[in-house]
């Protein structure tokens, strides 16, 4: 008897969990989107201070775009079951992100120094939270790698479909507070 | 439990199934029934869609009692200002307040703005967020659609225990020494940024804010995992346009929450910055007792945007999946496919995306340019035409159709009766210049109570009688579930009829009392009927939730494993199907959804393939 089936439901092309962080990405994204809407609108009623970004954002913007290289060439090392690589990189993006970290902070110093502190004028304001919420996210991401970093160290190597979906996992959520940034950090500094 | 099996008629599903089905092999693995181990994993710590679904419909129904219950207090004060509350005093404690010549007790004022508040704020999230939602998204999207479960369970589980969470956060607020929250269920700065604004605003506002943070995390969690399981685990067969309208309704509702609750979260944490470290986003130059604020140059209108980027959305979010689900009650009893099913399935996107784009037609009066009003204006008039196509449809599927006439058949009809009476004063409301004379009165008041508070609960009640024997294996007492439509309806219009007449008169919302201005006192009459109509409404509600509870042990039990004659594969599950929903084999959808009467059947299930030369409807 002819099925009739139409289609097979795409049920292969793109494991649920991924496809689940994809759409939690998009969510979240909605979140800056909007702040940075605020920002614009907030900026037209005027009593603006005008400010550049501190030099500081510029080396962690570098930094945390290196960290997803590291991440993706660590992921690639893993499927590929080349150990000693995989173990190399994931610590070294383990690092990158930890000195995104602190590169943010000394950023936020070197605002503060500036004459621009927090709660002076909205326009510092903004950046200050926007990049504070900014930087919870990426310690969401550095308590990933410490899991990833746990269970690479922790467990007898071996390549398998539920680490490998883990660790894409990862990296998924890893490269998008990295593009987030990115985009973050082109809007704060073209948009003042 | 799970080995209650069926004997008679839906025999022939089950062979197709297991002919035509498609074996996954989930019950070859341990884990197919570990679910089942324990009290607590099966029933509170449950990561199983159907347990969950009845978490989040039982907390919702435990809300909307309270929800409620605040309205009736509060309405009153609002019709009988001159009588006595003292005989609430055991409830409300010092919130009554007692002249201590006469003996007359009285609703303390600032408790009358908390009330009114909560009662927003418990209806709107959580009861017809959560609880409508929450329940129906969980029940059928996996079930409807042929899965297991949901693509992630373990979230899902999270999703009800962060609104569990939620909730325990708010109920606790509602004790407070200051009370709970009273600047309004929107929250608008100053009387939210400013902890000394008023008693709620202090830890009444503090608390509103973390709970409804966590509600969103709940409603996020759960979108997730809505959205994946649409596009990711429909059985083979299922394509889009299989559908049924229900899915497509959760599907569009979930996209909406992802991307319009996390602007909330954005404009709570400014909020949350302004509140707590004496930042400006919101807060302009203030005076408070005499003294200067240092806050300089915020913006109000700010927030307003924020919130109602989010509070525009969530009105559909609130309304789709009823509409959902009415299609599907009245396709089901009406025995007729619906009509229109691409029609419908196009209006829900169009609303979907609409929403978007008609928010600051709440902020018509708060000062926004009158051009940008216009562009707003247009969009807003321009979701009346989506609606009017899906109305038209329901009333085409109704047409010369057998309808079957019990409660859950009545409740899609009555809601199709109050969207439409809500919607038409709509078109009124998204006009700013009318708006100028209506804003702020009880016409808004009347005119959203019917199209998005009345009928999502008339959308939620055709659910409930519909699913019920799903849910719990047994049937909910029809006579009184149409005692219960009938007193509803009736007491429904009763209460929000009349309030269009105050509205139009220019009768502010939000007042305490209005006994004191010559302008309104020929109302108090009019007051006093709608209060008298909104207290027994509450009681036909309090006999719908005796008659739940009582059926869930009591009710009638279903034989059957297709009571209602229906086409989707939810009704080729055993009666009470265990975890993984299907016994063996997962159906394989071979039809559309709507196969009723057609070839002279009276319905075709969605496993039974095409015949030579047959179309499918659906496509």
């Amino acid at each position: 008897m002819d099925l009739t089936i139409q289609e097979n439901t795409g049920r292969n092309k793109i494991h649920p969990y991924k496809f689940a962080m994809w759409v939690g990405c998009g969510s979240l994204l909605m979140m800056f989107a909007s702040l940075t809407s605020a920002y614009v609108v907030r900026q037209a009623a005027g009593n603006w201070l005008e400010f550049s970004l501190p030099d500081i954002f510029k080396v962690s913007t570098a930094v945390i775009l290196l960290s997803s290289v590291t991440l993706h060439s660590s992921y690639l090392s893993y499927k590929r079951g080349k150990e000693q690589a995989y173990k190399l990189l994931l610590v070294a993006s383990f690092i990158l992100g930890l000195s995104f970290f602190v590169f943010q902070y000394l950023g936020w110093e070197q605002m503060a120094a500036s004459g621009v502190p927090f709660t002076i004028n909205p326009s510092g304001d903004f950046v200050y939270v926007i990049s504070w919420i900014h930087a919870a996210h990426v310690l969401g991401g550095i308590a990933a790698l410490a899991v990833a970093l746990i269970h690479a160290f922790g467990l007898k190597f071996k390549v398998t479909e539920k680490r490998r979906l883990r660790f894409d996992l990862t990296l998924t959520y890893w490269h998008f507070v990295d593009l987030l940034w990115v985009y973050l950090f082109l809007f704060l500094t073209l948009y003042r | 439990m799970a080995t209650v099996t069926t004997t008679a008629p839906a025999v022939q599903e089950e062979k197709l199934i297991e002919e035509l089905g498609f074996d996954d092999h989930f019950h070859e693995h341990e884990h197919g029934d570990k679910y089942k181990s324990n009290f607590i994993t099966k029933y509170i710590f449950s990561m199983d869609h159907k347990i969950i679904a009845r978490q989040f419909l039982i907390t919702g129904m435990i809300w909307a009692i309270i929800g409620a219950g605040m309205s009736i207090i509060f309405r009153m004060q609002l019709g009988f200002p001159e009588e006595s509350m003292a005989w609430l005093r055991p409830l409300l404690g010092k919130w009554i307040e007692i002249n201590p010549d006469t003996g007359v007790g009285t609703l303390a004022p600032e408790f009358y703005y908390a009330l009114v508040t909560m009662h927003g704020t418990i209806i709107v999230f959580f009861v017809l967020t959560a609880g409508l939602s929450g329940t129906f998204s969980n029940l059928l999207i996996p079930l409807q659609l042929g899965a297991r479960d949901m693509a992630s369970p373990f979230l899902n589980m999270l999703s009800y225990w962060f609104f569990f969470l939620s909730s325990v956060i708010m109920f606790y607020s509602l004790f407070l020494s200051t009370g709970p929250f009273a600047g309004g269920w929107v929250a608008y700065p100053p009387l939210s940024a400013l902890p000394q604004a008023s008693d709620g605003s202090g830890t009444g506002m503090t608390l509103w804010t973390l709970s409804l943070v966590f509600f969103v995390v709940s409603v996020a969690l759960g979108g997730v995992n809505y959205v994946t399981t649409v596009l990711n685990m429909r059985t083979k067969g299922m394509n889009m346009w299989r559908m049924p309208l229900t899915i497509w309704a959760f599907f569009v509702t979930a996209i909406l929450a992802l991307l319009s609750f996390p602007v909330l979260v954005s404009g709570f944490l400014l909020l949350m910055f302004d509140r707590g470290m004496g930042t400006s986003f919101y807060l302009s130059e203030i005076f408070i007792g005499g003294q200067a604020l240092d806050h300089v140059g915020g913006s109000p209108i700010l927030y307003q945007h924020l919130f109602w980027f989010l509070g525009h959305p969530e009105v559909y979010i609130i309304i789709l999946p009823a509409m959902g689900l009415v299609s599907e009650v009245l396709s089901v009893h009406c025995r007729k496919p619906i009509f229109g099913y691409k029609a419908m399935v196009f209006s829900i996107l169009a609303i979907g995306f609409l929403s978007f784009i008609v928010w600051a037609h709440h902020m018509f009066m708060s000062g926004v340019n009158p051009f940008i009003s216009n562009f707003f204006v247009i969009f807003t008039l321009i979701i009346a035409v989506p609606s009017a196509v899906k109305v038209f449809n329901w009333i085409s599927t109704m047409y010369k159709a057998n309808i079957r006439y019990n409660a859950a058949s009545l409740f899609a009809i009555g809601f199709v009766s109050m969207f439409i009476s809500g919607g038409l004063t709509g078109i009124f409301l998204g006009n700013s210049a009318i708006d100028i004379q209506m804003h702020d009165t009880y016409f808004v008041v009347a005119h959203f109570h019917i199209v998005m508070g009345i009928a999502a609960f008339f959308g939620m009640f055709a659910g409930v009688y519909n699913w019920f024997p799903k849910m719990f294996g047994r049937y909910m007492n029809d006579t009184l579930g149409k005692i219960h439509f009938w007193g509803t309806i009736v007491g429904a219009y009763a209460i929000f009829w009349p309030m269009h007449y105050l509205g139009m008169a220019g009768v502010p919302r939000r007042y305490y009392r209005f006994d004191n201005f010559d302008t309104f006192s020929h109302f108090a009459t009019m007051n006093q009927f709608i209060t008298i109509a909104a207290i027994l409404t509450f009681g036909f509600q309090i006999l719908m939730v005796i008659n739940f509870f009582y059926s869930i042990w009591k009710g009638k039990k279903v034989t059957t494993q297709n009571p209602w004659g229906a086409t989707t594969i939810e009704w080729t599950t055993p009666v009470r199907p265990g975890h993984g929903n299907w016994p063996g084999k997962l159906p394989t959808v071979q039809r559309w959804a709507y196969d009723y009467g057609k070839n002279g059947r009276e319905f075709i299930p969605q496993v039974e393939p095409l015949k030579e030369g047959e179309g499918d409807q659906g496509h």
